[in-house]
């Protein structure tokens, strides 16, 4: 038996990852990221004569349950046709018995990298609310991503936002169309819980076990959804950790205070993030659209319903808010005084 | 379309094939004796190395310990003790090393052996030569996360040896040597710069002849590698964790 030079174990790692695409209409470019079950690369369409993202299993299953896995993350991602969410185009079996399937091929960057670009919190504000958009059409066809967090939001070069990686994704019964759930057919898994077991598999931070019980990310998942309570997941779980995405796009971090020399968290937007984030789903928002439209009335110089403001604050909203005439009108009088105090002179 | 559309043809493992761990808890004498003969095939090389370093003893006392590592494994019950939802097969493995040589006393050890044969030929020597050619920095003292990498490290270069002496086979049974010859110039002992053109020269193949032949043995390599995984896996989600630490297969 030859000995194996650490040039020789690397080269066969290589090797044995890069997917066998003979025999597709793809040819690999590069490898572009590593996910919780596979790996990322960019291919040409030969076909098409263009590019895509591929995205093929690592290991594969001897229970099939991961393999499953993907086919399944391809056709909710087939099932939710919105701009907001990654299009995918194709599913099937590489040569190699890996199952990939392709997507659209987003240029851009990650949103926890976007941000450092964007200064203003107006302008963040407005990539959340898109945000909202795709998660509430998900959810209007009967769709939990589980597992939002800046990792898995994509901004474009034109600033398209799009939600990325519905790996974890469940579908939730009676909501969701018949071809999906035909398409799904560990629809019924998910709800049989089983004992949460958040200790194995720790993969791009997301922690994922082996069978039907799903969970997402620290920090940005729901204490429903950290103790393995799957069959009680509903809506209110993502809208949870879209209030750790608002509380991370405002201030660095998404859990607690601001970060030292960080922006200073206005009230309004504190109390939309802390009503998003309660322990009690029953506490959080009802859906997407009234966190939503939350955010968007502070937007706006509104009043917003999460936080209930003292007289003092109304009054600095309404300045805020109608700071030009407050200031043209104090301009006016203050040239009547002065005029007033020439003529008396 | 249906789940069976997807059907892989390439990565499916014969269920039939038993773990090592369940085969170690068999009823069956020959079951058991075949158990510990796999472990011993894919672990010596590592345990050996890994007494040489981390205890620092000297070649003959490390095969001692790691032949009476192995004889002892099933008399003392160790792999009955094996929790796979605590700990990986590996790291157990390791751990029980340390143990056995802190605990073992050599005059004891010497009167204990001959309770379980072990049927596998042990090449020290070359062992010896392997560790020869590994860098290590011996006046570093290794920390638990050093000692844990080194492990694993030898355990993959053992694993993938044993996985292209099968690839060897393999291409010998199906009249592809060539095929694995290419593979072995370009992918155990090519330099950075070699290119499939200078492949294609000297073997007198078109460049597309040798990315064929070369994508074949590496699918089959991954297979036949895998397959050993899995066998020394104790269970599904080891077996993912292991092949994912094997290859390198790490989120970054």
């Amino acid at each position: 038996m030859n000995f194996l030079s650490d040039q020789a174990l690397k080269r066969l790692r290589d090797g044995a990852e890069m997917p066998d695409l003979a025999g597709t209409r793809y040819r690999m470019l590069e490898r572009i990221a590593r996910g919780g079950m596979g790996v990322v690369y960019t291919a040409e369409d030969e076909n098409l004569g263009r590019r895509v993202a591929l995205k093929v299993l690592d290991v594969p299953g001897t229970d099939g349950d991961l393999r499953n896995r993907l086919i399944r993350e391809a056709r909710v991602l087939a099932a939710l046709e919105h701009p907001g969410i990654v299009p995918v185009h194709d599913v099937g079996t590489l040569g190699d018995g890996r199952v990939f399937y392709t997507m659209k091929f987003v240029e851009g960057n990650r949103l926890d990298k976007f941000i450092e670009s964007v200064a203003s919190v107006p302008d963040r504000l407005r990539i959340f609310l898109r945000i909202c958009d795709a998660v509430a059409f998900a959810h209007a066809r009967g769709v939990l991503h589980r597992d939002l967090k800046p990792a898995n939001i994509m901004v474009g070069p034109f600033g398209e936002v799009l939600v990325m990686d519905w790996g974890l994704a469940k579908i939730l019964r009676g909501e969701v169309s018949s071809t999906m759930l035909a398409a799904d057919p560990e629809a019924t898994v998910f709800d049989k819980p089983k004992q949460a077991n958040i200790a194995s598999a720790a993969t791009e931070a997301s922690v994922v076990t082996g069978h039907g019980t799903v969970m997402g990310t620290p920090g940005y998942m729901s204490p429903e959804q950290a103790r393995g309570d799957v069959e009680h997941l509903d809506t209110r779980s993502d809208i949870y950790s879209l209030g750790a995405l608002l509380r991370f796009l405002l201030t660095g971090q998404p859990e607690g205070a601001s970060t030292p020399g960080g922006p200073r968290l206005d009230k309004s937007l504190a109390a939309i993030c802390a009503k998003a984030t309660e322990a009690a789903p029953a506490e959080r928002y009802p859906d997407v659209q009234e966190m939503a439209l939350d955010v968007s009335r502070y937007l706006d110089g509104l009043a917003v319903g999460a936080h209930r403001e003292s007289l003092f604050e109304k009054a600095g909203r309404f300045y805020r808010r109608y700071r030009f005439f407050i200031l043209l009108i104090a301009a006016y009088l203050a040239m009547r005084v002065l005029i007033l105090l020439f003529m008396h002179r | 379309m249906s789940e069976d559309d997807f059907q892989p043809s390439g990565d499916r493992f014969p269920l039939t094939r038993r773990s090592v761990i369940e085969r170690a808890h068999s009823i069956d004498a020959e079951e058991r004796a075949g158990a510990l003969e796999a472990l011993c095939v894919a672990y010596w090389k590592p345990v050996y190395k890994y007494v040489r370093w981390r205890w620092n003893r000297p070649a003959h006392d490390a095969q001692d310990l790691t032949q009476g590592f192995f004889a002892g494994l099933l008399e003392r019950g160790l792999l009955d003790k094996f929790d796979s939802k605590k700990s990986r097969l590996r790291t157990y493995l390791r751990v029980c090393v340390d143990s056995f040589v802190m605990n073992e006393d050599k005059a004891e050890r010497r009167q204990k052996r001959g309770g379980a044969v072990l049927h596998v030929a042990l090449d020290f020597a070359g062992a010896e030569e392997e560790l020869g050619a590994t860098v290590m920095d011996a006046a570093r003292i290794p920390s638990p996360e050093s000692l844990e990498q080194f492990f694993e490290k030898e355990w993959v270069r053992s694993l993938f040896a044993l996985a292209v002496e099968d690839l060897r086979a393999f291409c010998a049974s199906r009249e592809r040597e060539r095929t694995f010859h290419l593979f072995e110039a370009y992918d155990l002992e090519g330099n950075e710069t070699i290119s499939y053109q200078q492949m294609a020269r000297e073997y007198g193949l078109s460049v597309v002849e040798v990315t064929n032949a070369l994508a074949w043995a590496r699918r089959e390599f991954r297979r036949i590698a895998l397959e050993r995984l899995r066998v020394l896996s104790s269970s599904e989600e080891e077996f993912q964790r292991e092949a994912r630490a094997a290859f390198g297969w790490v989120a970054k």
